[in-house]
């Protein structure tokens, strides 16, 4: 996974509320490509004449600007894919749906979250392309102004996404322990493990 | 100490303690799904690992599989890679999968609880958002994206922080003529489609012991069209006897020592939440959504609401860009809208009672002319139960198209799309932009709704019928 430190760029606002996954990446898109071709569609359901990723001073912007609930709906990871193939290493909204946020950190793209005010000063100070900076190691982000607002993120997940860490990789070293809990499990709640006969009732 | 039910199944889940509030969560059950089942577990052969219990895995072919009678794997070509990367790479890992036409195939999240896959006091999960149905029956149940798909995979445990609790308690008991799917949208439009960010919601009270088992898959299957990830009902006597004799749950004896533990996991009275909301099941009208987020709704005899009520700018826009794709002006009646197409299906309402409820509504009467309206089975056990109990033939004399179980026009993932501009009243939980089809214009209401709207031709109060 990418570290993620600081990143300063354009930041695109788009501040409607409730954009879902499914207006981030179309499922016909998901079931078509590889997750490194996502890129080009992100929030095509949105894309129009005066879209805001296409506008020349957000081309490439590595930051978004989002209204509240931004990722609702499904949990697809695409969506994740999509905005990261497009250039995007964080988006600053007032709230994030539950996945998608947890998805964001599994991939090293940083979701922040500032009161709706603070989303609001960012979007019209942002709107001429000029830099934001989001500095996870200070947890602020800086307007173009040079207001700082700062920013509370869970202590953990800050760790993971500063050292890039691979939480798979942790996890895997503690299989032991995994199969050692399984194994009282096994005592404590026979029930939990599914009935083999199942499979007569349905055979295969 | 005074422990929720979540802090129960909660804390019976712990392997380890990693500190700052998270934990290392056992998981119990984790199903997978055509559409993010394959990739996942291609990811996991390229890093070299493999499938540690495939025993608690069941996989089905859902989401990208044509629903057309007569389909195979291969009938929606656009979907038959995923198809096939799902069923090789589960035989390969020795993941059970419930086939298409073989019993046991069905959406995943009415097959998991109809096959006693799902059990009270589980952690389980599926790279689904709507795994929250699971919860209905005591469980802990949450989608998850593909990473953490993997890590599932790879270890049967996942790093989670414990979420806010909120509990939802219902009084008295749902007005004839008005089922879960209303209760669902009522709750959603009353609180708001992000009020549950962040929190596990306890659906509880005297009104969820009143409401049948299908019904409360029903409210938890759109608790994550309220925000939250996390949903439940706790186990009461339904429960245990839903569960009874289901293929993959205990037996015999064990069957009653687990029942008798899934009853202890409640509440305790005097629990403590970070949040309550109070809700009396009477005053639930037949609700439907006008909009493109799912508490964009209003009563069925209400009007499409005014942007300009709206004091925050914000808002304002979502409101305004809603009606924009949805083709409906502020203050137009729902009722009368004409509709061309009607889909009675998915996770949310594809189950045996939903099928009844609509074919309540359809009996001796036709499909208006110029509407395209299907039935979508949840499985095919519930095909099997409809179809013997007389429900398909009424819903093909009504002029309805009786298919093949899956996800079909939910999400479209198999190419099953509502045309661009038309208008569609769908039993499902997703009213999103293009969510049915780039273009497509979604009302999300109740069976007995959408199968009002399909013999009127247009959006109508299905009490009326
Ligand atoms: S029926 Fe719809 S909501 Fe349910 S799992 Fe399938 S696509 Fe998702």
């Amino acid at each position: 996974m990418q570290p993620f430190t600081s990143v300063t760029g354009a930041a695109a606002p788009l501040l409607r509320r409730d954009i879902d996954t499914d207006v981030i990446i179309r499922i016909e898109r998901l079931t078509q490509l590889r997750r490194d071709q996502l890129g080009p569609y992100a929030l095509e359901a949105l894309r129009g004449p005066d879209f805001i990723l296409d506008q020349p001073q957000f081309r490439g912007a590595p930051l978004l600007i989002a209204g509240a609930n931004f990722g609702c709906g499904s949990s697809r990871e695409g969506a994740v894919w999509a905005l990261q193939g497009a250039g995007l290493r964080a988006v600053i909204a007032p709230s994030f749906g539950d996945i998608f946020f947890s998805n964001c950190c599994q991939n090293g793209v940083l979701p922040v979250v500032l009161q709706e005010a603070e989303v609001n000063e960012l979007a019209v100070q942002a709107a001429d392309g000029s830099p934001i900076t989001v500095d996870l190691l200070r947890n602020l982000v800086i307007a173009p102004d040079g207001a700082a607002y700062s920013f509370v993120i869970d202590p953990v997940r800050r760790e993971t996404l500063i050292e890039g860490v691979d939480e798979l990789g942790l996890t895997i070293r503690r299989l032991p322990e995994i199969a050692k809990w399984q194994q009282n499990d096994r005592a404590r709640r026979p029930w939990a493990i599914p009935n083999s006969r199942g499979f007569e009732v349905l055979p295969d | 100490m005074t422990q929720t039910l979540f802090d129960r199944i909660w804390d019976q889940h712990i392997v380890a303690d990693l500190g700052g509030g998270w934990s290392l969560l056992h998981i119990d059950r984790h199903l997978l799904h055509d559409l993010s089942g394959p990739d996942a577990l291609a990811t996991l052969a390229e890093r070299g690992l493999e499938v540690s219990r495939p025993d608690l895995s069941f996989a089905t072919p859902d989401h990208a599989v044509s629903s057309s009678p007569g389909r195979d794997g291969s009938t929606y070509d656009r979907g038959e890679t995923l198809y096939r990367g799902l069923k090789t790479r589960a035989r390969d890992a020795r993941i059970p999968l419930f086939d298409l036409g073989r019993r046991g195939h069905g959406i995943v999240h009415v097959m998991a609880p109809e096959l006693g896959i799902t059990l009270p006091g589980l952690t389980l999960v599926c790279g689904d958002s709507h795994t929250c149905t699971n919860g209905a029956l005591g469980a802990i149940a949450f989608g998850i994206g593909t990473s953490e798909v993997v890590h599932v995979l790879a270890t049967q445990s996942l790093r989670q922080k414990k979420p806010r609790q909120m509990r939802i308690t219902y009084d008295g008991k749902l007005k004839p003529g008005v089922c879960a799917k209303d209760l669902a949208l009522h709750v959603i439009r009353t609180l708001g489609a992000s009020a549950g960010v962040g929190y596990a919601i306890e659906h509880a009270g005297p009104g969820i012991g009143a409401l049948p088992i299908e019904a409360r898959l029903t409210l938890c299957n759109l608790s994550v069209e309220l925000g939250s990830k996390i949903a439940f009902c706790g186990p009461d006597q339904q429960t245990v006897e839903y569960l009874r004799g289901r293929p993959f749950a205990p037996e015999g004896t064990a069957f009653e020592a687990a029942a008798a533990e899934w009853l202890s996991l409640a509440t305790d009275s005097d629990a403590r939440f970070d949040r309550e909301e109070r809700f009396d099941l009477r005053e639930v009208p037949p609700t439907i959504t006008w909009g493109t987020s799912p508490d964009q709704a209003v009563p069925i005899d209400g009007v499409v609401p005014d942007p300009r009520e709206h004091s925050d700018e914000a808002q304002r826009q979502t409101w305004q860009a809603a009606l924009d794709y949805i083709g409906l002006a502020p203050g137009a009646r729902l009722l009368g809208t004409p509709v061309d197409w009607v889909f009675i299906g998915s996770c949310a309402n594809s189950r045996l009672s939903d099928l009844r409820e609509a074919a309540g509504i359809a009996k001796g009467r036709r499909v208006a002319q110029g509407v395209t309206a299907w039935v979508v089975p949840g499985s095919v056990e519930v095909k099997a139960a409809a179809e013997a109990e007389g429900l398909a033939d009424i819903f093909r004399a009504a002029g309805f198209e009786w298919r093949e179980p899956g996800c079909s026009m939910c999400v479209a993932a198999n190419g099953e799309t509502v045309p661009s501009g038309r208008r569609a009243v769908s039993t499902s939980n997703r009213n999103f932009v293009g969510r049915q089809g780039p273009g497509a214009r979604t009302h999300i209401a109740s069976p007995a709704t959408a199968a009002a709207a399909a013999v009127a031709g247009c959006i109508a109060d299905a009490r009326e019928f």
